[in-house]
């Protein structure tokens, strides 16, 4: 294998900033079209009274259309992304997301329908919906299934709610949430929005969630263990059923923050676990593209002694016509208006019916072997705090390089993204220290891999003998390390028109 | 299979690699008994042709708007996108990226939600934004929870006038935490100011209106400040349709504390509800306990300016159980969508295009009001939603027009069971003078 080509610097007009968009134009100047109106003239006053309406004009752009479109596409040349190269962010399972969901999901026929249409005229969306419905129900072992949240913690969220709810009904009243040690954080902020106190549970030697802390912990005021399987570090719980057994017998609810369900399509499903309550993230899962923050869409599943509580509406089938149900007396209610980030859903499908039940198995099964790909490779030239078979993603630790050569994992994150590739999850699961977290899923070839191997230990090889270079990476971006305590301590967080 | 590049021969030199025989082999630490013995029970795989074909049936199904004159307003409005939009906001390098974490190399989206925030704050008259949240609704849900946080108290009143859906949210977001819900009933299509005033005690949190309320009437925002601000309470301002706003005051002129609102209007489709666009912005004052993700502008090293994710330790990844909120997948993609739209309309668009929402709506109103047999219900002034008091339930006028392409307003009574006749009509610069006579016409022959 060649060595990765030493990152070279690029010329300074590459580093030049954007001006913001307010800077650029010029007073007077536009870049819309608009119809005259084409309703006979009435005073201003007589349409909206004076006294409602703005006094001065909103300080937005006033620039032409190409100056839109210059500024937005310099901003877009200025962002990493799947399209352009390797995103190894563990736990956000970045695969690449299809061209045809997008041709799918475009389409006016879902894209231009409105929600409080007459359901006769959106049949066809119902229909998908209901589709997604069952699919998602099989993929996972649940029995039903919303798609209202609109990304993964909103969906923790739901869950959450919908559990406060079934013990309300059962006359009990629960004010405890468990937590491992090794949970994304929204896992405890969902519990704390829900109103619930959080009691964190230690992880193993093995990685595997302490099951005596775990049984210590588990009293009658104990709602829910929100656990996650595979777990950050990506390692299988291999106690699943003990975990489950001790949950339910102290009549505890057991959930699943799916956010590592690209291990296991098809190969085992939470419902079958034991799982009573689970979430999906469709926008990493299901191929859904991430936006740059969002949309997402966080599915939730449920089996059915938690379904009367499902948020409102639910999508039924009566024959060949499909409706919403508005009408189920135990529903938490709503999380949003409406019936989720549908847009998403239509992209979802499509990837669905385009892999199949074998085409969703052979994702889980290639995610996981390129995971296990890469640390075998990775295993000698890094800490590896949990040695065991992986499965989507595995944790390094950079503390060799932190106590040899004075060189940080944030640093070598930075130094990778002169290499050409997004940087690790760093920092997490909070219980590895110098945490390095990679995922490479199922679409990155071998020869991917193999140069962020090479990119990786070529790092490695810097922090011995040019730290120097690694501690003040990255080199070849846009900007160099930015100043986040002056950003957090004098925030600037809005342009503002010079006076 | 397209999407997974790796070959028989690949396949094997990993396996040697790992050191294993077979794929089967990293799955040993899966017990036996949880794990599937049959294949999923999903259609058979599709291929590209077969599946585009199957995806256009499906949505050849629905009737959308480019196929009707759309009068339904009620929170999700049909609005022109410029081209600028699709092409700018959709390009893959915003699409395809993952939340900006790496600020060095996410500069472009960075710097798009600052942009952004900054809009924000000029239409609302606000000193800060978030770079976004889901919804209208759940915005407005975490509002009343900051709102009660802020300040110490636990009462929340919403007028009745508030989006249905939104107050549906606000009561399943508050239902498990110690904060308790009044509604304050609306008198007129808008919310009584002085019932508000009586209402309001020392123990009251906020006060949460809509405006253009839910009914499409402008609120007195500056008489519900002040009776809000009277007691201490906050003054959360939910705004459905941000177009009001290149024409209305902003809520900041008139005291609002928190603003929340949709900003699906601002170039994003109707995506049969989703993904849309959260709006919250807040005074000075109140940033530390905004929820979500916020950007700021910053230096590098070497002079330059950047952007990064700024005031992280209110957010659940840092504060985990003590976070102002458990939001983290946001809508970027939404917000930048509204920055292009915003952007492109500009300081004048903005203007242009609400004034023509404005005077077709008002063109609509007194045409169908001078309809025998059809009558306003209020009198309060609105910008481009207006309730119609019908001689015969919306709903059958509803069947009837859509036989001649028209897709009716809002049934109110599906929401309020005391306007049954109601009938909450939306008229955008969408809408034609040839479609409002069209409309008007017709309802002359369903009396």
């Amino acid at each position: 294998m060649s060595a990765p080509e030493t990152p070279t610097r690029k010329p300074s007009l590459f580093k030049r900033p954007v001006p913001v968009i307010f800077e650029r134009g010029t007073p007077g100047r536009i870049g819309y079209s608009l119809p005259a109106s084409d309703v006979p003239e009435a005073p201003l006053d007589a349409v909206v009274p004076a006294a409602h309406r703005r006094a001065h004009p909103a300080a937005l752009p006033e620039v032409s259309e190409l100056d839109v479109v210059r500024h937005y596409t310099a901003l877009s040349q200025r962002n990493f992304s799947i399209d352009e190269g390797f995103y190894p962010l563990g736990s956000c399972t970045m695969k690449y997301n299809p061209k045809i969901n997008e041709d799918a999901a475009r389409q006016a026929g879902f894209a231009r329908i409105h929600p409080y249409a007459p359901e006769e005229l959106v049949q066809g969306a119902l229909e998908l919906l209901w589709e997604l419905e069952h699919a998602m129900a099989e993929i996972t072992g649940m029995d039903r299934v919303t798609f209202q949240p609109a990304a993964g913690a909103h969906g923790e969220l739901t869950a959450l709610l919908m559990i406060g709810k079934y013990f309300e009904e059962k006359g009990e009243r629960r004010g405890t949430v468990i937590v491992p040690d090794s949970a994304h954080g929204t896992n405890p902020a969902s519990a704390t929005f829900a109103g619930y106190k959080v009691v964190e549970v230690k992880s193993d030697r093995r990685g595997n969630i302490d099951l005596d802390a775990l049984k210590a912990a588990l009293t009658r005021d104990v709602a829910a263990l929100m656990f996650t399987n595979p777990n950050t570090l990506g390692l299988f719980e291999e106690q699943i059923l003990e975990v489950a057994r001790a949950v339910h017998n102290v009549g505890a609810q057991l959930y699943l923050d799916g956010a590592n369900f690209n291990a296991i399509l098809g190969i085992t499903r939470p419902g079958d676990q034991g799982f009573d309550v689970m979430h999906l993230n469709l926008h990493k899962t299901f191929t859904t593209p991430h936006g740059g923050g969002g949309p997402g869409a966080g599915a939730v599943g449920v089996r059915s002694h938690l379904a009367p509580f499902l948020p409102t509406p639910t999508v039924e089938r009566d024959g060949g016509r499909f409706a919403l149900d508005y009408d189920r007396p135990k529903t938490i209610g709503k999380m949003r208006a409406f019936y989720g980030n549908f847009g998403n859903l239509v992209r979802a499908y499509t990837y669905i019916r385009t892999m199949g039940a074998s085409g969703l198995r052979e994702a889980s099964e290639m995610a996981v072997l390129n995971a296990n790909y890469l640390l075998s490779r990775l295993r000698r030239d890094f800490d590896l705090p949990y040695d065991r078979v992986c499965k989507h993603e595995f944790v390094l630790s950079g503390r060799r390089q932190r106590d040899e050569y004075h060189v940080t994992t944030r640093d070598m994150a930075k130094r990778l993204l002169d290499y050409g590739f997004h940087s690790p999850t760093i920092y997490f699961p909070l219980i590895v220290e110098e945490a390095i977290m990679i995922e490479p899923t199922e679409t990155e070839s071998l020869q991917t891999l193999d140069g962020f191997v090479d990119a990786m230990l070529a790092i490695a090889r810097e922090a011995e003998t040019d730290p120097d270079l690694v501690r003040t990476a990255p080199h070849e971006a846009r900007v160099t390390r930015l100043d986040e305590v002056t950003a957090a301590r004098k925030p600037n967080l809005r342009w503002r028109p010079e006076a | 299979m397209k999407y997974i590049p790796a070959t028989p021969a690949e396949r094997e030199r990993m396996l040697a690699a790992v050191g294993v025989g077979t794929v089967e082999d990293l799955f040993q630490d899966i017990p036996a008994e949880v794990r599937l013995k049959r294949p999923l029970d999903l259609p058979a795989p599709a291929s590209d042709p077969d599946l585009l074909a199957h995806m256009r049936q499906l949505a050849a199904r629905n009737v959308d708007c480019d196929r009707l004159a759309c009068f339904l307003g009620a929170g999700a409005y049909d609005h022109f996108v410029p081209s600028t939009v699709p092409h700018l906001a959709l390009r893959p390098e915003f699409l395809t990226a993952y939340t900006p974490y790496q600020a060095e190399i996410m500069q472009g989206e960075l710097q798009a939600i600052y942009e952004y925030q900054s809009m924000m704050c000029e239409l609302t008259g606000m000193d800060v934004a978030n770079a976004s949240m889901y919804d209208g609704a759940s915005a407005t849900g975490e509002a009343a929870s900051m709102a009660a946080d802020l300040t110490k108290r636990a009462e929340i009143l919403i007028s009745a006038a508030v989006h249905p859906e939104y107050r549906q949210v606000l009561r399943t977001y508050t239902s498990h935490l110690p904060i308790t819900v009044r509604e304050l009933p609306a008198v007129d299509g808008v919310t009584p100011v002085e019932a508000a005033r009586a209402a309001i005690t020392d123990a009251t949190a906020a006060l949460i209106i809509q405006s253009p309320n839910f009914f499409g009437s402008i609120e007195d925002g500056d008489a519900l400040a002040e009776a809000a601000h009277a007691h201490g309470a906050l003054l959360v301002v939910a705004v459905a349709e941000p177009i009001s706003l290149g024409l209305l005051r902003p809520p900041g002129d008139y005291g609002a504390d928190i603003v929340t609102g949709e900003g699906q209007p601002l170039g994003n489709a109707l995506n049969f509800g989703g993904p849309y666009l959260g709006m919250i912005a807040t005074r000075e004052q109140f940033v530390r306990r905004i929820p979500g993700r916020l950007v700021g502008r910053t230096v590098d090293t070497e002079g330059r300016p950047g952007y990064v994710l700024t005031l992280q330790t209110r957010e659940q990844h840092i504060r985990r159980a003590k976070a102002t909120s458990n939001i983290c997948t946001n809508e970027s993609l939404n917000a930048l969508i509204a920055a292009v739209y915003l952007s492109t309309l500009g300081r004048q668009g903005i203007q242009d295009v609400a004034e023509l929402c404005a005077r077709k709506a008002h063109y609509a109103r007194e045409r169908i009001a001078a309809l025998p047999g059809y009558a306003l219900a209020f009198d309060a002034p609105t910008f481009n939603e207006f309730v119609v008091r019908c001689p015969v339930p919306p709903a059958e006028i509803n069947r009837k027009l859509l036989a001649h392409g028209i897709l009716g307003g809002l049934p109110l009574g599906r929401f309020y069971p005391e306007y049954e006749n109601g009938w909450l009509v939306c008229v955008t610069e969408q809408r034609t003078r040839e479609e409002i006579d069209r409309l008007v016409d017709h309802l002359e022959t369903v009396r």
